[in-house]
């Protein structure tokens, strides 16, 4: 039900983002979607890829300081009030979110949203008592692919 | 021993009659003084004794004063393993005071002085004001710090010698210390010129121009500067900014300073004797050449310092000075030939911030520590190469690691450091030893 999530840590200056991501596109992994988290010093950038093994190698290998996560991912209908109602549930059932980021994968009419929770399993119990839908890796990968 | 400087002072009727001795008597001098400190040292130091002892000498071998040159150095770490008294030639009964520094490991460094000792530092930081063009009725603000540190109670006990005024401000209190400067009628002040620096900086900020304080000397030293921090304080105050040398283990602050030609630090002869060396081979070097500056205690009785090894770098200039002194001059401190470096007066060494970040990850990580001077305040910052066993994937995780690191460093070193976290492999390795130390301070002004 959870999705391996990888975390690179980046500097804030010109040129860091570019490592990471040459190393990946140099050895042909697409990146499904990313998110970037900033602050004055340093960044964090995270991947979702679908062979995050082969990844956190090539990473590792030209240097990165890669971390993984559990992450889970949410489909939900791309409207007003989506993303609401997730967070509503979440936030009646006391989970803590980490961070989050939405995207959506082109013409169908859905989101993704990804979370990181600090206890992922609980938080996957509670979403799936309320009816969510969890998407695993398989969905995942298979609703990014026909999005492209 | 006798200490003879207040005797000859008031012999000739001046009180820096020594710093004008005929070269041939000045040398005639420290060959005496320098056989009944070996003497003593050897009597009374036990390290002293074993040392000379395995160099097969005995203190009445000294013939000249270039036979020193057989006598083995003094370092550092003697200092340290005899911790805290172990060099000590006097009983405590006759050690009025002691100071202490910093040291490599967390213990401090600790020095004795008698009462003719206290007269000796006293009588060369008198000298160290009058070189400045001090007199009895100048008014001295000292801001360098008074307590274990030699340098506030240094300058402190040569003011009053000279018969000045002294304001003992201390460290600290910026806003306190500009109305003072104001209020008090100050003609010159002691700190170090990177707080100086920031003085003048708050001051503007506060809409005082010191060009319009009655400043006429400064007194500058406890760490290294340039003649470019010296052309910018004198440009934008109305005083005179001296060059100040010392360390505790000589004695403290007044071991050299600078004259009216402000060209070299007339190293105060009679009391302190210098050698430059080759740091690498501790062969003795021609005066001129650059090398580590050697001093020898003449007339320090509590805790003689026998060629003890500054790790400083510098040259001597025999050559006349335009002042009229006769004692030698020795080139301002350009760097160390060890990695220990001094930040707001404070004496730093790596070692310690390995220690600082080693007890705060538990593993060693790659880092840098890299220098700067903003405003004429010194900032230290710690680059720290993030490893994957201390990455988190959240903001909250790093900025907590930032955190822990910057109170450990706080914690060891006493002062403040900014800690930057930077991807690995950025800090550069060179022949697999890596460069720990950048200092920018003279680059950024």
């Amino acid at each position: 039900m959870k999705l391996k999530q990888l975390s690179v840590f980046l500097e804030n200056k010109p040129g860091q983002l570019l490592l990471p991501c040459k190393a990946l596109s140099d050895a042909g992994v697409n990146i499904h979607t990313l998110c970037l988290a900033d602050t004055q010093q340093f960044g964090i950038l995270r991947l979702v890829v679908e062979d995050w093994k082969a990844a956190k190698e090539i990473l590792e290998q030209n240097g990165c300081v890669v971390k993984l996560t559990d992450v889970v991912a949410i489909e939900v209908e791309d409207r007003p009030g989506g993303l609401a109602r997730i967070i509503d549930i979440l936030d009646k059932g006391r989970v803590n979110i980490e961070y989050m980021y939405a995207f959506t994968f082109g013409r169908n009419n859905r989101a993704v949203l990804i979370f990181r929770f600090d206890d992922p399993d609980s938080a996957v119990e509670l979403l799936d008592s309320e009816g969510i839908g969890i998407v695993g890796a398989p969905d995942f990968f298979k609703l990014a692919g026909n999005g492209k | 021993m006798k200490n003879a400087l207040d005797e000859d002072a008031v012999r000739n009727n001046s009180a820096s009659a020594m710093d004008f001795l005929p070269v041939p008597q000045l040398r005639a001098l420290q060959l005496g003084r320098l056989r009944g400190i070996v003497e003593r040292a050897y009597e009374r130091v036990p390290l002293f004794r074993k040392r000379l002892d395995e160099a097969r000498l005995k203190p009445g071998d000294l013939d000249s004063l270039g036979a020193i040159s057989r006598l083995p150095f003094t370092v550092k770490a003697d200092l340290r393993d005899t911790y805290p008294f172990g060099l000590f030639a006097s009983p405590m009964k006759d050690i009025v005071r002691l100071h202490a520094s910093s040291g490599t490991t967390g213990k401090p460094i600790v020095v004795a002085y008698t009462r003719e000792d206290i007269g000796v530092w006293s009588n060369v930081m008198m000298r160290s004001l009058i070189s400045c063009g001090l007199h009895q009725g100048d008014i001295i603000h000292n801001a360098y710090g008074y307590g274990l540190f030699t340098g506030g109670l240094g300058m402190h006990y040569g003011a009053e010698a000279l018969g000045a005024t002294v304001i003992p401000v201390s460290g600290g209190n910026t806003e306190r210390q500009i109305m003072i400067l104001k209020d008090f009628g100050v003609t010159a002040i002691s700190c170090t010129p990177s707080y100086f620096l920031h003085l003048v900086e708050r001051a503007s900020e506060l809409g005082l121009d010191m060009k319009k304080l009655p400043l006429r000397a400064g007194v500058f030293g406890a760490e290294p500067w340039t003649e470019e921090m010296r052309r910018h304080i004198e440009a934008c105050t109305s005083l005179k900014a001296y060059d100040i040398y010392g360390l505790s283990e000589i004695v403290g602050p007044g071991v050299a300073i600078e004259c009216c030609c402000q060209d070299g630090l007339h190293i105060f002869e009679d009391a302190f004797y210098p050698e430059i060396i080759d740091p690498e081979t501790g062969e003795v070097l021609p005066d001129g050449a650059e090398g580590e500056l050697v001093l020898t205690t003449l007339c320090k009785n509590a805790m003689p310092m026998i060629r003890y090894r500054t790790r400083d770098i510098t040259s001597l200039i025999a050559e006349p000075c335009g002042c009229g002194r006769t004692i030698r001059r020795m080139r301002r401190i350009s760097r160390r030939s060890d990695d220990m470096f001094i930040i707001r007066g404070v004496n730093v060494f790596p070692s310690q911030i390995e220690t600082a970040l080693l007890s705060a990850r538990g593993t060693l990580p790659h880092y840098l520590i890299v220098l700067t001077r903003e405003k004429g305040l010194d900032n230290m910052e710690i680059q720290v190469e993030v490893t994957p066993e201390v990455f988190g994937d959240t903001i909250g995780a790093l900025e907590k690691l930032k955190k822990h690191l910057m109170a450990s460093l706080e914690r060891v070193l006493n002062i403040r450091a900014d800690v930057r976290l930077v991807a690995p492999r950025t800090i550069k390795r060179s022949e697999g030893k890596v460069k720990r130390l950048v200092d920018l301070r003279n680059a950024s002004k």
